[in-house]
């Protein structure tokens, strides 16, 4: 039997970190739903500690150099399941706890309960859908039953889907509405796919399934429609359509909660099917096809970003083209010589970009809700002076832009270096033209901001309201962050490949 | 010569069944009008619901009756309803032919790859039936389904229930704020007389005495919280359609609570299982039967008042304080 079986069946002593960093974000949604008026507080209650277990999840991962691992009520897989934290979780977890309690912040202005001790609508959905949305991500970076990774994607999907319509104009209506759709025939393949795998090897355990599935078409038809459905949850090109004005039309703190983590899940879930369940497969051609969709966006995306004359759709189609950048991990690390170090430096790489963009996407679209507010409008061209106005945000939408372009010493950077070392050294050159040219037109559309913003208005600039200091901190701290990201020394790649025994970085060891 | 008669009256009524569901089937699909279209829709649920009598998936059948049929015909009737004026309008808007062929061919191509999967030759698929028997006399249950649901994969079964609720909050999120916290729709008016009066007080005693014994039945036969919850949810549901008694207001302290209550009782169970058990949601030995029943039964209250909300819709009037 493979290692990941054993892994997988023994809990370890900090297992019960795992079951609280979903639980605990749960259990908000409850005490939210139950003391209506209090839901604020008690959000920004458990923030720090959802943000402590995630450090403390990373710290035992790092410590013992070996996955955490809980089974739940002890009955362990096939028949029960199994939650795991490996390298890749443990950062995915801090990523979203920085990202959630750093949106947190930012929206204590925009969704404080009213003042006469009342519950209004927009505060308790957002602050409870805020809490769906933490415990639904960690549980898919947790997840190791794809039927339980449903789930978690349901819970993800329901507590996204209202965020987009939260100030219930029409076109936002149209907006979530449309988001469903999309969400709703991704879960469908989805499930389709597990049942074929339950049906086919006789368990859901991502663990056991690696060491049974063989090559044939069963395997072959549910691949194909989980990651269809995966797809259409992440908005890869040509499935993007729903995006932007879902991204674009939500408040501000939700536009960075949806664009920086929720599309992340469903791509995580691709990233496990391919790499953990089917690593033993050859799986050359459907990477192939998977990284050219992804150049596809990364071009489609960047261009129409660059026509955009609003600034929140400029950044919604920018994370079009950043998702594509996440869809090169596939055939850059098991391409040819999939079994070489090479394959790592890609594997790396695509990680990078996620975490890095999570960041970096989340400070830019709280920094265009700064804008929208004091200028009462997101128009690109009536942005002439709002440099001088509103210096913090202005800087931290500039340096979320950096890791955009991938400009040192940016996350960004780190992570389309690596995705460009991996496509000359993998003989795989077309994708470092694509990577190069996207670089170019992120430069270009992230300019096309700065420019008027940093020019002299030509009339004295009247703000609709005053920004609060407080709000621009947390913007800036969060695009630091982002930058810090690249300075950060190769630690993150020793980081993954702790408990990643069937990724392709172990195959050649 | 008997076995072989009875064989082939099942695989003659196997099959009139599935060429009648494709039929319904392709019937709501091209149905002229919403109305037409959910009649078919509801029709299509409760022959699905025969399909998995026939399979011996009772449970499924149970939930895909009250669920797939009852109480999602339910809402659809009510949404077509509330269309029907704005219908002819929106029939000019209708996606155009190059995307109705392609989700034609789309789901043809679904529909193709699953029949050659089942049509391939292959081993009998392995199945976690007989583990999933193994552990009952553990449990003291006898319905491995109710086993899976709330012992084997219950952090499954309690992330559902968060599902549910947040599901719940998106339909109220949609209200106008100025009706936040009160009674979902418009009532209905009270009918003194006639079918829907008559079934309103005559089905809803039986419903709730099926509902409660389906929850109880659970333990050892196919029922549970779900499909009991449901049952009592489409009495409830029934019961305010003939406008016998008002929804309540959504943001109603008892309202919030039965909400809740149901996964909040699940949780803290599973939180005491670090304690008193080896792990979240592990059960102490001989303590597992009373304390599933609880559960059961707390869920069913939540679940029907959940199921109950959802099809009222959003809170459309002022709230009374």
């Amino acid at each position: 039997m493979p290692p990941a079986v054993t892994l997988a069946s023994a809990a370890t002593a900090g297992g019960f970190l795992l079951v609280l960093a979903i639980i605990l974000p749960a259990a908000g949604v409850l005490l939210a739903l139950a003391f209506g008026r209090h839901a604020e507080r008690i959000a920004l209650l458990l923030m720090p500690a959802g943000f402590a277990i995630a450090i403390a999840i990373l710290a035992d991962v790092w410590h013992s150099q070996a996955s955490l691992v809980a089974v739940m009520g002890g009955w362990a897989p096939p028949l029960g399941i199994a939650l795991r934290a490996d390298g890749l979780s443990a950062m995915m977890l801090v990523t979203t706890a920085l990202v959630i309690c750093a949106v947190g912040l930012f929206a204590r202005g925009d969704f404080g309960m009213p003042a006469g001790g009342g519950e209004a609508r927009a505060p308790l959905v957002f602050w409870t859908m805020l809490m769906g949305v933490w415990s639904a991500l960690n549980a898919i970076w947790l997840g190791r039953d794809l039927f339980n990774l449903y789930v978690a994607l349901e819970l993800l999907t329901f507590s996204a889907v209202p965020l987009v319509c939260l100030d219930g104009r029409a076109e936002t209506l149209a907006a979530a509405l449309r988001y469903l759709l999309f969400a709703l025939v991704g879960s469908v393949l989805y499930l389709l796919g597990v049942a074929l795998f339950y049906g086919a090897y006789g368990t859901l355990d991502i663990g056991l399934l690696a060491g049974r599935v063989r090559a044939e078409p069963v395997v072959w038809v549910s691949a194909a429609l989980m990651t269809a459905g995966l797809l259409a949850k992440t908005a890869l090109f040509p499935l993007h359509l729903w995006l932007p004005p879902a991204h674009a039309g939500a408040p501000a703190a939700a536009s960075a909660v949806l664009s920086a983590l929720v599309v992340k899940g469903s791509f995580f879930l691709a990233v496990r099917l391919w790499f953990d369940v089917l690593p033993g497969l050859p799986g050359v051609p459907a990477a192939q096809a998977l990284g050219t969709l992804g150049a596809a966006a990364i071009i489609f995306g960047s261009v129409l970003a660059l026509r955009q004359e609003r600034l929140k759709l400029l950044i919604a189609y920018s994370t079009i083209a950043q998702i594509g950048y996440l869809f090169l991990l596939f055939p850059l690390s098991t391409g040819a010589a999939a079994a070489g170090i090479w394959g790592s430096v890609a594997w790396t790489g695509g990680v990078y970009q996620l975490v890095s963009h999570a960041i970096a996407k989340a400070a830019m679209f709280m920094a265009a809700g700064l804008i929208g507010e004091a200028l009462g409008h997101d128009r690109i061209a009536g942005l002439g002076g709002i440099g001088r106005a509103l210096p913090m945000t202005i800087f931290a939408f500039g340096l979320g832009g950096m890791s955009l372009m991938g400009l040192p010493p940016s996350g960004g950077f780190v992570a389309k270096l690596m995705l460009l070392t991996a496509s000359v050294t993998e003989g795989q050159w077309w994708w470092a033209v694509v990577i190069l040219l996207g670089g170019l037109l992120a430069a270009a559309y992230v300019f096309r901001v700065l420019a008027p913003a940093l020019a002299g208005a030509d009339e004295p600039l009247r703000l609709c309201a005053r920004v609060s200091r407080r709000r621009e901190a947390v913007v800036l701290a969060l695009a630091v962050g982002a930058l810090l990201l690249g300075l950060l020394p190769l630690r993150p790649s020793e980081l993954l490949q702790i408990g990643r025994p069937a990724a392709p970085t172990a195959i050649m060891r | 010569m008997s076995t072989g008669f009875a064989l082939d009256a099942g695989l003659v009524l196997d099959a009139g069944l599935a060429a009648l569901v494709l039929a319904v089937a392709v019937g709501a699909i091209v149905a002229g009008t919403a109305f037409a279209a959910v009649v078919g829709f509801v029709t299509y649920g409760l022959l699905l619901a025969l399909v998995w009598v026939r399979l011996a998936a009772v449970d499924v059948a149970l939930t895909e009756a009250a669920i797939g049929s009852g109480v999602t015909g339910a809402v659809l009737i009510a949404a077509a309803a509330r269309l029907r004026p704005a219908e002819a309008r929106s029939a000019a808007e209708r996606p155009g032919v190059p995307l109705r062929l392609a989700a034609a061919v789309l789901s043809a191509l679904v529909a193709a790859g699953l029949a050659m999967l089942v049509l391939l030759p292959s081993a009998p698929a392995p199945s976690l039936g007989p583990a999933a028997a193994v552990h009952l006399p553990e449990l003291a249950i006898g319905n491995p389904v109710t086993a899976v649901l709330l012992a084997y994969r219950a952090i499954d079964t309690l992330l559902e229930k968060i599902v549910l609720l947040l599901a719940l909050l998106g339909v109220w999120s949609l209200a106008p704020d100025r009706f936040w916290g009160g009674a979902p729709g418009q009532p209905h008016a009270a009918q003194q007389d006639g079918a829907l009066a008559l079934l309103a007080r005559l089905l809803p005693p039986v419903g709730i005495v099926v509902g409660v014994y389906i929850l109880w039945v659970g333990a050892v036969a196919p029922g549970g919280a779900f499909q009991g919850g449901a049952i009592l949810a489409a009495m409830w549901i029934l019961v305010m359609i003939a406008g016998l008694r008002d929804a309540p207001a959504t943001g109603g302290r008892r309202v919030r609570l039965l909400l809740v209550v149901g996964p909040a009782v699940f949780l803290a169970v599973g939180l005491a299982g670090f304690v008193v058990a080896d792990g979240f949601l592990a059960y102490p030995a001989s303590y597992a039967k009373p304390l599933i029943i609880a559960i059961e039964v707390v869920l069913t209250l939540s679940i029907a008042v959940i199921l109950g909300l959802l099809a009222s819709g959003p809170p459309g009037r002022e709230r009374q304080r």
